[in-house]
């Protein structure tokens, strides 16, 4: 068959620079799954940042990136959005109608600049300050509960519909993160009573095969989110401003030499 | 199905708003008719902008025969693919990432120029440095071509030039100077200007200025 510039393209290898911990990383792991896409995995140490991914990503320095064909790609949201351009007839992640599209991309943002933060908060603070955090939380959890019962998702297994897509993907790679910080704050953030959709919703999305590929093992991520929670109140102790300051602002490095996992973790949602 | 009086475009927007500028500005390339409505923010909120956009509250909100679209830069994308005529966006998968990504990224000259007159002393001058790497990185990505979408004014060119009329306010706050930071950008925002789309939608950089002035006072900042 000739090779038309597309078909070169996507026989292209693939490489995606990441972090075990970093629900940024997974939604691109698992969008690269669910398209069926092989790829190679560099594990990235937050710590100690690698050349070849301060190259790929001078402006932000994070993961992921996805290397494809040489040329790279940062940002999980625009990383997914490019594999539908790149591969339009395998499994399309964005829904077909444009409206449809933009209330999938608006509620990317949603989770990447409201429900994340909130939940960084929560697990970055204690006492009152944490009250307001979860206050917060429930509030935007509340948001999406409305557009599962009444709104634009109403009557949908999944926020693509009968299928995974780009929404189910962004919120559900970091929604775990909810029940593991339940555990090591002991506060309690998605009541299944509360938001009964969302819940369900969660719970078909972990199911899925693909999903349990990619996200980590509860111990595991347990055993992090421990670790990080005791830091960050240590840091607490020391200046809790700037250390709420620090997680809840995921585009600035943390106030303290603490590792930049700090900084994912407190966004991942 | 859309009643009557909601068909076509309707546009909630605030006079000033870079925001809303992105959107008038594309509309205007594309040669789309739409009916432009100014809201008030400072006071009370209209219903309908409550109603459009629950979540934020904010404008713009592009009204797309009564269903609504939020944030600019989703606009954008949403036009891009309902009209034909003009595209915004390069057609290939790799520089449609790169135009979603600096699109995105230019929110950030707004959000710290923000800060340099909303805050002080050493948060004012970490905003600044930010400010300047932001800049810095816009001029790079331009490098020496026309506009941001190479020879053509594109998806880019249209998210960035909204901001242009508030940089001299955001120069004198921050002390610093566009043209020795970011001396390309400085001739692109130039050769942007007599452009018809964005001759018409901005507004000059005294009327920004008057309006950082009164907003200061309403926040009662000093």
């Amino acid at each position: 068959m000739e090779k038309t510039p597309e078909n070169a393209s996507q026989a292209a290898p693939l490489k995606l620079f990441g972090s075990w911990a970093s629900s940024y990383t997974h939604r691109v792991q698992l969008a690269l799954r669910l398209k069926g896409l092989e790829f190679e995995y560099a594990e990235e140490d937050l710590g100690s940042k690698s050349n070849e991914l301060l190259r790929h990503n001078p402006v932000y320095k994070k993961v992921p990136v996805l290397v494809h064909g040489g040329r790279a790609l940062p940002e999980s949201v625009i990383i997914l959005q490019y594999l539908d351009d790149a591969w339009p007839e395998t499994r399309p992640l964005l829904p077909a109608d444009a409206f449809d599209r933009a209330l999938a991309r608006f509620w990317c943002h949603f989770a990447d600049d409201k429900l994340g933060p909130a939940v960084g908060a929560v697990f970055a603070s204690m006492g009152e300050d944490q009250e307001a955090a979860v206050r917060q939380v429930h509030e935007n959890l509340a948001l999406i509960e409305a557009e599962l019962r009444d709104g634009a998702f109403k009557g949908r297994r999944f926020f693509g519909g009968d299928e995974v897509g780009l929404l189910d993907v962004v919120l559900g790679c970091g929604s775990y993160w909810l029940a593991v910080f339940e555990e090591v704050t002991g506060v309690r953030l998605v009541d299944a009573d509360a938001f009964p959709l969302f819940h369900a919703w969660l719970r078909d999305f972990e199911a899925l095969d693909e999903v349990r590929e990619t996200i980590p093992a509860v111990d595991r991520l347990l055993e992090y989110a421990r670790g990080v929670r005791h830091m960050l109140l240590g840091l607490a102790g020391a200046g809790a401003a700037a250390a709420s300051a620090a997680a809840a602002a995921p585009a600035e490095a943390p106030a303290a030499p603490a590792p930049a996992p700090a900084a994912d973790i407190a966004v991942d949602i | 199905m859309a009643e009557g009086k909601n068909k076509g475009l309707v546009l909630l927007d605030f006079w000033v708003s870079p925001f809303g500028q992105r959107c008038r500005i594309a509309l205007a390339e594309k040669g789309i008719p739409y009916e432009y409505s100014e809201q008030e923010l400072l006071g009370t909120k209209s219903d309908l902008l409550l109603r459009s956009n629950p979540v934020h509250k904010k404008i713009p909100v592009l009204l797309h025969d009564g269903r609504p679209v939020c944030e600019s830069l989703v606009i954008l994308n949403y036009l891009d693919e309902v009209y034909s005529g003009k595209p915004l966006l390069p057609s290939d998968p790799y520089a449609r990432a790169g135009a979603r990504f600096w699109a995105a990224y230019s929110d950030k000259v707004y959000e710290l120029g923000t800060r340099l007159w909303k805050l002080g002393g050493d948060a004012r001058a970490k905003a600044r440095a930010e400010l300047l790497q932001v800049l810095a990185n816009l001029d790079g990505e331009l490098g020496d071509r026309a506009f941001f979408g190479g020879a053509e004014f594109g998806f880019v060119d249209v998210a960035v030039v909204p901001f242009v009329p508030w940089l001299p306010s955001f120069e004198r706050y921050g002390e610093f100077s566009v043209e020795e930071a970011a001396p390309r950008l400085a001739a692109w925002a130039r050769r942007c200007a007599g452009r018809e789309s964005v001759a018409g939608s901005l507004h000059p950089p005294e009327k920004v200025d008057e309006f950082i002035t009164m907003l200061k006072k309403h926040y009662g900042i000093e």
